[in-house]
């Protein structure tokens, strides 16, 4: 635009003030704040300095690693799971199906999405309990005699996991696969390749940034997931959030808090980040 | 396998087996909750007793109808406060931010956009305590060295507000640059070739032609305000909005209230969704 000079960076600030407001106070200020809480020590009452002691707290209590470690090995646990689900939906989404049909099944995949999680896991503890549906179709099966707590159990949580996660993980397969020319898998054939051999040789190499993507975004949000894991695993779910919850709000404990928070963060960022690097992706270009 | 390449058929029917078993499993905890909330039980299980709108329009205990139960129409009346301080704040500031990005070159821009991107890859709950931690500390800070009592930076809705806008904002830029990049710009050049001012221009020409994308982006953040959960549990003084008020009382044991509820919810976001594909056509062309 013909704008004089001066105008122009007059209107450059004015567009920068909301930006710089929001991503300092809101995102980055925030963020070094709590780093700084997490390396305060309490030495009495309103008696505080800079110290390692809340890390050393996590470090030093087995309780408190074994739940970082669980919530960790439990959220990759949870991206392979989707994966393998999701895997055969979105080739048969991006391959099989055709025009109408193909956008009415990827519209289904998206429609729980659209609904709270915590309407999906109401859903899910329904199905599970004790007197749910699932406890009711064995019985009336016959395949057990009495009623089964099927729910505040590990399968159940991973049940939950799986099934809020499922579209971030599908989503991203389906653009890959979209994209894979049904020539080279035509050609794979021709040249005397067998359905496995061209999965593992053609299709899931081409389809690797949609993996890696989508892989990503189910272990952040799985690990940063506190709902499924409280609802559906009850009091000894032992997710990391909810011992970040606990130092928070029950025992006010804010500077053991933040540590723990900094901790999940970090292993979330490195996720992210070795993600990424592996799949030779950018931010920009993954979520922008 | 591709449909035209011979496979054996009962691979076939195998993998389409699969697919079916795939969606039922989609559409399963969702069906269950709304069937649900129609069963004359006390309790949101087996065994079907009958059909029953009393958790809708109930009156009397214990089956009080979401239409008569105060603390949730509170829980919703506070949620659509929320989202709708939200939403505008969002579509304000992604809108001046798409402006921003699509068409000036500054120092660090690209550092910029990549923090600007960063709230969507850190753990909502992470976002709440982060923001709890920063504002206490203004807030102590005020009443101790100045003794000013600010009531907005301690856990309340306006805390709620500002926690959910800190990433819901990366979404409605994203969806609003999107648009500003495909604009023509001699549209506006013509506009000012005919005596506009740039702000003429932009407010009779450019703006219009984004409206879409701001009603998209707003219609979503509505959505995506409703649904949050982890960043307002950190954030949420007395006033719950509706997804903090449905898990306490599901942690309590539920009753088929919380399926009508759900079932009310699932109607309205499906609206609001419909509505995002129909602005989202409506843009493209």
């Amino acid at each position: 635009m013909t704008a004089s000079p001066a105008i122009r960076r007059i209107t450059l600030a004015l567009l920068l003030a909301p930006l710089m407001l929001w991503l300092g106070l809101l995102v980055v200020i925030p963020h070094i704040d709590m780093l700084l809480l997490s390396f305060t020590e309490k030495t009495g009452v309103r008696q505080y300095q800079p110290g390692l002691a809340n890390y050393r707290t996590f470090f030093v209590e087995p309780v408190y690693w074994t739940i970082f470690l669980r919530t960790a090995l439990m959220s990759i646990l949870a991206t392979l799971l989707t994966l393998v689900i999701g895997f055969p939906v979105a080739y048969f989404i991006a391959k099989l199906a055709r025009g109408r049909s193909k956008a009415f099944l990827f519209l289904l995949c998206l429609v729980p999405f659209w609904v709270s999680e915590l309407v999906r896991t109401f859903g899910w503890m329904i199905l599970l309990r004790e007197t749910g549906l699932v406890s009711g179709a064995l019985q009336a099966l016959g395949l057990v005699s009495g009623p089964v707590e099927l729910l505040y159990n590990d399968a159940a949580i991973m049940v939950g996991l799986v099934y809020t996660s499922m579209l971030f993980m599908v989503v991203p397969l389906i653009t890959a696969l979209d994209s894979l020319d049904d020539s080279f898998i035509e050609a794979g054939y021709d040249l005397g390749g067998s359905g496995w051999s061209i999965l593992r040789e053609i299709v899931i190499p081409h389809a690797m940034p949609g993996i890696v993507s989508g892989s990503i975004v189910v272990f952040m949000l799985s690990l940063g997931n506190y709902l499924t894991p409280v609802l559906l695993g009850g009091k000894d779910s032992l997710w990391f959030t909810g011992a970040i919850y606990t130092q928070f709000i029950t025992r006010f404990n804010w500077e053991q808090g933040a540590a723990f928070g900094m901790l999940l963060l970090v292993l979330s960022s490195l996720i992210v980040w070795l993600g990424l690097k592996l799949s030779g992706q950018t931010l920009s270009r993954t979520v922008g | 396998m591709l449909p035209h390449i011979p496979t054996s058929p009962w691979l076939r029917t195998l993998y389409a087996a699969y697919i079916g078993a795939f969606f039922l499993y989609l559409a399963l905890p969702l069906a269950v909750v709304s069937a649900f909330a129609f069963n004359d039980s006390n309790f949101p299980a087996l065994p079907w007793q009958g059909f029953t709108l009393d958790w809708f329009i109930g009156n009397a205990a214990p089956r009080i109808g979401v239409f008569n139960d105060g603390a949730i129409l509170k829980a919703i009346g506070t949620s659509a406060l929320v989202s709708v301080w939200v939403a505008g704040l969002a579509v304000l500031v992604a809108t001046t931010n798409a402006f921003l990005f699509e068409r000036y070159a500054f120092p660090l821009k690209s550092v910029l956009y990549v923090v600007m991107l960063l709230p969507l890859v850190v753990p909502g709950i992470i976002l709440g305590i982060s923001i709890l931690v920063f504002s206490s500390r203004i807030a102590n800070f005020a009443q101790g060295e100045l003794g000013l009592r600010i009531n907005a930076l301690r856990p309340g809705l306006p805390l709620v507000v500002l926690g959910q806008f800190s990433f819901i904002a990366t979404m409605a830029t994203l969806v609003i640059s999107a648009r500003l990049r495909k604009f023509d710009r001699s549209l506006e050049e013509a506009a000012l070739n005919l005596g506009a001012t740039p702000w003429q221009a932009i407010r009779h020409v450019t703006l219009p032609y984004l409206m879409p994308a701001m009603v998209a982006a707003g219609l979503v953040s509505i959505l995506m305000s409703f649904e949050n959960f982890n960043t307002t549990l950190m954030l949420v003084g007395s006033d719950a909005p509706l997804t903090v008020t449905m898990f306490d009382r599901l942690k309590q044991g539920s009753t088929p209230v919380l399926n009508a509820v759900s079932l009310l919810l699932m109607a309205a976001s499906s609206l609001l969704a419909l509505l995002v594909i129909l602005f989202q056509r409506g843009a493209r062309r």
